[in-house]
């Protein structure tokens, strides 16, 4: 009971992520996708990594991303709204063909290797933050997307955790800890060096 | 063997020291070094590889296998005679042509060129060219075959600041990989179909489509090395602007890769030995095509260097033909035609290698000392230059199968394989034999032609501009490796027996001919009209110089006077009554425009006496315009049309991933 409610606040925060067009509210549900990751972790006792994953995804790194956003014009903080239509209507396909896909892979593998609905909900995870990466053409709503796809491969990770995937996992944080930290200085370099924060701008830096 | 390992290992580790002085600051001093440590390290190679190649008392095929660390492929080589016979001019020209190189280097501004750089692509050009020719792994091959590709495009750029030569260099490289495109495909395929690795076994279990493939595909990447028609455009741009040292080794030793890859890749396919009769007939056909294209359009040049190109393609078409017929001879069991045709075709290729270094360094000395190659401002620099002459005078006499020189004896050997022609079952394919060595015929007096133009416009008559007025004098000194070179198309004429009995046990070892009627006959009496032909050259030589000593003798005593050349009746002479290279073809290009496209074009003031005339005589290359330009342009817009997809936007490159993993999903699971 306790597994579901929380699977099912992970999906809502994916659609509240693809529904909202302000990024402060955005950073926000990163947040808090970081918590309820955690809360399923001490769920399956993992101690340490429940510990990290609450530091790093609860707090550190939408720490970076608020730290970030308090240095941007408001304007840059504001994705088109007709975007963010079309986004919760991807993910919507993204959460059926996830479910599809579940459906597809056949029972053995789901059941042996995932508990229930576990699988669907890393895909969505995954495509959600895809989405947001695709769909929104900010500088800083590419990194949530990047958090969020990473949070679903973490998802999806989960079961196959035992103990010696400890340091792994750890490992794998440590490597989007420092992708994120990169991002935020190219996010703040570019905003000192262009006029708009919107990637749609950087085709002209291609060949 | 350790003879030839020794070799490779030495160009290996040359090319990494001439790193040292093309990563130091540009002077005088890491010139000098560079341009030492690539003679040093070319000279060590070559004696080595020579040594391994003529020391006596070897096993007839020497091999060596090693792990080449990769997961499959190993590092096998073999030489057995085809290979050695190959590695000849790679070692011995490659040798010559660096000691002429370091000669004309010596004066370069190191500010201008990185020397480190030539001779560190110069030796990893002879490494691979070794490597490729004695490869027995296709993995190994293929590697070696792509430094062998690689290299030439840098040396071809040394003069980078020209734009024709970046412009010479890339259709160069585009050739190379176009062709190395169709190598991968053969060997992949040949790979899958025989389920080996083993470029040294024949292989047996392949049906006929499959062998019909690997034929045309490899016919298409050794060609497109070789310089076959209509694979051959890139040549005429790459010879000219590369240095002369570097045309001298690409034409004489680099392409005749293209050749060994055919010829191996024949033995290897043929079912026992004996290939199917239309492959004969197509490479006899091609070798035509090749060496009329090649002769015609060479006639049509101006500058010397495109000329030699040119001339190497029509060279490339003679040993292809010689190939041709003796495959024709091998699948119909003519034992005459298969000794004699292979041996020409190797003869041939050995012959080539000498007198076209030697045109080609002859070449560069020409635009060193006058600073152009284009025959319209040279002329009398026989008078100034009487070494650099004679040298010049000997390769065109020896490539325009004048005897006793050595271009005489390849042919003779092809055209007597030709007229056993014959002999053949049937009256067509008789026809068709004696045709081509009517062909073969009008080629070598094509080239006569050709030669006695380049002769004549670069080195006889007078100067026709300042170019050719105020000559940079050079002593024997500087060019005595053209004397080498001379000397060994006399030699290779005169011992031409030998070379004919070297060539035909490599020939035997390719393709079982020994068991087929006529081999022993072919062998004994060519053996003899060699000698013979070697015997009267002998004795013309000996005669021409007891005549000119004769003359010296009874000249001495007399007072002699120099007067301008007779000409026409004007007591004085100028450059401007003289033949100039387009009057001298101007009337074998009307007869022969229908053929090759020549173009001939006169404008000139109305009037009796008009002051200005102009005669030009021009063969633009119409495959590459009609052809390659459109199709290469082609192949453009449709790449352009797919920047489309190509639109900058990050997040949209992303979609493609997202929509190819969907995709991937659902098709894997549908």
């Amino acid at each position: 009971m306790f597994l579901n409610i929380c699977l099912y606040l992970l999906v809502l925060s994916n659609f509240l992520l693809l529904g909202t067009a302000r990024v402060v509210q955005m950073t926000k549900y990163t947040a808090l996708q970081g918590f309820l990751l955690a809360i399923l972790l001490f769920h399956f006792g993992h101690t340490v990594l429940t510990v990290a994953v609450l530091l790093i995804k609860g707090l550190v790194l939408p720490g970076l991303l608020w730290r970030t956003l308090k240095k941007m014009p408001s304007e840059a903080l504001i994705c088109p709204h007709r975007l963010v239509a079309i986004d919760v209507i991807a993910g919507m396909a993204g959460l059926a063909f996830a479910i599809w896909l579940d459906g597809r892979l056949g029972s053995d593998l789901t059941h042996n290797l995932f508990p229930e609905l576990f699988l669907p909900l890393g895909l969505t995870t995954l495509f959600c933050g895809l989405i947001l990466i695709i769909g929104r053409v900010k500088a800083i709503t590419q990194v949530i997307g990047y958090l969020a796809a990473e949070n679903g491969i973490f998802l999806l990770g989960m079961p196959l955790m035992t103990q010696g995937t400890t340091w792994f996992e750890l490992a794998l944080l440590l490597d989007v800890f420092v992708a994120v930290f990169v991002m935020g200085i190219a996010i703040n370099r570019i905003s000192d060096s262009f006029a708009s924060m919107d990637v749609d701008h950087f085709r002209s830096l291609r060949d | 063997m350790p003879f030839f390992l020794a070799a490779l290992g030495i160009f290996a580790l040359s090319a990494l020291a001439c790193l040292v002085p093309s990563l130091l600051r540009p002077s005088k001093q890491s010139a000098h070094l560079a341009n030492v440590l690539g003679l040093l390290g070319t000279l060590a190679g070559s004696v080595c590889g020579l040594l391994a190649l003529f020391w006596p008392g070897q096993p007839p095929l020497a091999s060596f296998q090693a792990q080449l660390g990769l997961p499959f492929g190993t590092f096998s080589l073999a030489l057995d005679g085809t290979s050695r016979i190959f590695l000849v001019p790679v070692f011995g020209l490659g040798l010559l042509c660096a000691i002429q190189g370091f000669l004309s280097l010596r004066h370069e501004r190191p500010s201008q060129h990185n020397l480190g750089v030539h001779w560190l692509f110069y030796l990893l050009l002879l490494l691979g060219l070794t490597l490729v020719l004695s490869a027995r792994d296709i993995v190994l091959f293929l590697i070696s075959w792509e430094i062998m590709s690689l290299a030439p495009f840098f040396l071809i750029d040394f003069n980078d600041s020209d734009s024709r030569v970046r412009d010479a260099s890339w259709v160069y490289l585009v050739a190379a990989h176009l062709g190395a495109v169709a190598l991968l495909a053969f060997f992949v395929l040949f790979w899958q179909c025989t389920g080996s690795l083993s470029w040294q076994t024949p292989v047996t279990n392949l049906t006929e489509t499959q062998r019909t493939l690997l034929f045309v595909l490899a016919l298409a990447g050794f060609g497109a090395k070789a310089g076959l028609a209509p694979m051959h455009i890139w040549l005429p741009e790459a010879h000219p602007a590369a240095p002369s040292h570097v045309s001298a080794l690409l034409s004489g030793a680099m392409i005749n890769a293209g050749l060994y890859g055919i010829i191996r890749t024949v033995s290897l396919l043929s079912p026992k030995g004996i290939p199917p009769e239309w492959w004969g007939w197509l490479i006899l056909l091609l070798g035509l095509g090749t060496a009329l294209m090649g002769i015609l359009k060479a006639l049509a040049q101006s500058n010397v260097k495109r000329l030699l190109a040119y001339s190497s393609v029509e060279n490339m078409g003679i040993m292809t033909m010689g190939l041709g017929c003796a495959m024709i001879g091998q699948s119909l069991g003519n034992g005459w035609m298969a000794l004699a045709g292979l041996a020409a075709c190797l003869m041939h290729m050995l012959n080539h290698a000498t007198f076209k270094g030697l045109l080609f360094l002859a070449a560069g000395e020409v635009l060193h000392a006058t600073g152009t190659v284009n025959m319209a401002q040279l002329g009398g620099l026989a008078k100034k230059m009487p070494v650099l002459a004679a040298c010049f005078a000997t390769g065109c006499a020896a490539i325009a199968c004048l005897p006793p020189f050595n271009g005489f004896t390849g042919e003779l050997t092809l055209a007597l394989s030709l007229l056993d022609g014959s002999s053949l079952a049937s009256t067509e394919r008789q026809m068709a034999l004696l045709l081509s060595f009517a062909a073969l015929c009008a080629i070598s007096g094509l080239a006569l032609t050709l030669y006695a133009k380049a002769y004549g416009m670069v080195f006889l008559g007078s100067a026709r501009s300042g170019f050719a007025e105020n000559v940079h004098q050079k002593s024997w000194h500087g060019i005595w490796p053209l004397m080498v070179l001379a000397l060994g198309c006399l030699a290779l004429g005169l011992l031409a027996r030998f070379v004919f009995l070297g060539t035909g046990m490599a020939a035997a070892e390719l393709f079982p001919m020994q068991t087929l009627t006529g081999f022993s006959q072919a062998r004994t009496s060519l053996d003899q009209s060699l000698t013979t032909v070697a015997a009267i050259s002998g004795c013309v030589l000996l005669a021409t110089a007891l005549l000119v000593a004769l003359r010296k003798h009874t000249l001495h005593r007399r007072g002699i006077r120099f007067m301008p050349t007779w000409a026409c009746g004007y007591q004085r002479g100028t450059s401007r009554i003289e033949y100039t290279d387009a009057s001298f073809t101007e009337p074998l290009a009307r007869v022969l425009s229908p053929l090759m496209g020549q173009k001939v074009s006169i404008s000139q003031e109305p009037g009796l006496f008009p002051r200005y005339s102009q005669l030009l005589v021009k063969a633009p290359d119409r495959l590459r315009r009609y052809v390659y330009g459109p199709l290469f342009a082609a192949i453009e817009s449709v790449c352009n049309a797919l920047k489309i997809f190509q639109h900058g936007k990050i997040h949209l490159y992303i979609l493609y991933i997202l929509a190819t993993v969907v995709g991937l999903l659902i098709w894997g699971l549908v």
